[in-house]
């Protein structure tokens, strides 16, 4: 299941929902991405004093396509491995340090299928759906860059034929 | 035509969205971000570097050689950060 929308979500209700009624999970894996104060670049001198400190993010998005390129990343989820059930929360709009931004869970009958789906299912996400971060500094906003490591982390699941890479 | 910009591309042209008649001889994303670029000075920043620009025809990845036509709904943003 996919949803894209601007309010929390509270993790423990999101998971029971997940496998209710299905005694066939054995086992269940949840990634939860949260909002951090510090851009990496701004680990260096300077950064005590609270400069480069991120006060708070805003998730932009391209709505329509967002859900459709969700909805296709979880049905290859569900075509690679044996799982019973899949989430997929990704909020948009300003959030604060400390907030949830997006909870990945997926529920198998043996945990490796979970472990790798879910994985799977955030590597693939933070490469091909369409959200930017914008990061609001003590300086002003700037955009997020995309990372390498987050393009040699999708790439380990082999390649497709529908998103940019 | 409709473009829709994303993140810096729609700082750097000033909208998120605009329509557009683009001449009979732009026929691919290659020659839209070509003509695109002589729209403005900020549209010309904006696609300034075409290797951190990304593009969507009707909602799906598309590549430079990919065909755009009146109708289409094209969005241009940088390599995506959610997660």
């Amino acid at each position: 299941m996919i949803r894209v929308q601007r309010e929390d979500f509270d993790v423990g209700t999101e998971l029971a929902a997940l496998t209710q009624d299905n005694p066939g999970v054995g086992g269940m894996c949840s990634f939860v991405g949260l909002v951090r104060d510090l851009h990496p670049d701004a680990r260096t001198p300077g950064a005590e004093s609270g400069e480069g400190r991120v006060t708070a993010m805003t998730l932009e998005h391209y709505p329509g396509m967002t859900e459709k390129m969700l909805e296709r990343i979880d049905a290859e989820a569900h075509r690679r491995w044996p799982i019973e059930a899949s989430l997929v929360i990704h909020r948009f709009g300003r959030m604060e340090p400390g907030e949830r931004i997006v909870l990945v869970a997926t529920a198998s009958a043996h945990r490796q299928a979970a472990f790798d789906s879910c994985q799977f299912l955030i590597d693939w996400l933070k490469t091909k759906a369409p959200f930017w971060k914008l990061e609001e500094t003590p300086d002003g906003g700037r955009w997020v860059d995309a990372r390498d490591s987050d393009d040699t982390a999708a790439s380990r699941w082999g390649s497709d034929d529908w998103a940019a890479e | 035509m409709q473009i829709l910009y994303f993140a810096w591309l729609k700082t750097h042209t000033g909208t998120s969205q605009e329509t557009v008649e683009p001449p009979a001889a732009v026929s691919d994303v290659a020659g839209l971000l070509d003509w695109l670029a002589g729209r403005s000075d900020g549209h010309a920043k904006a696609l300034e570097d075409r290797q951190a620009v990304r593009v969507a025809v009707n909602q799906e990845y598309a590549r430079p050689s990919d065909p755009v036509k009146p109708g289409d709904e094209v969005a241009l943003f940088p390599p995506v950060t959610g997660g």
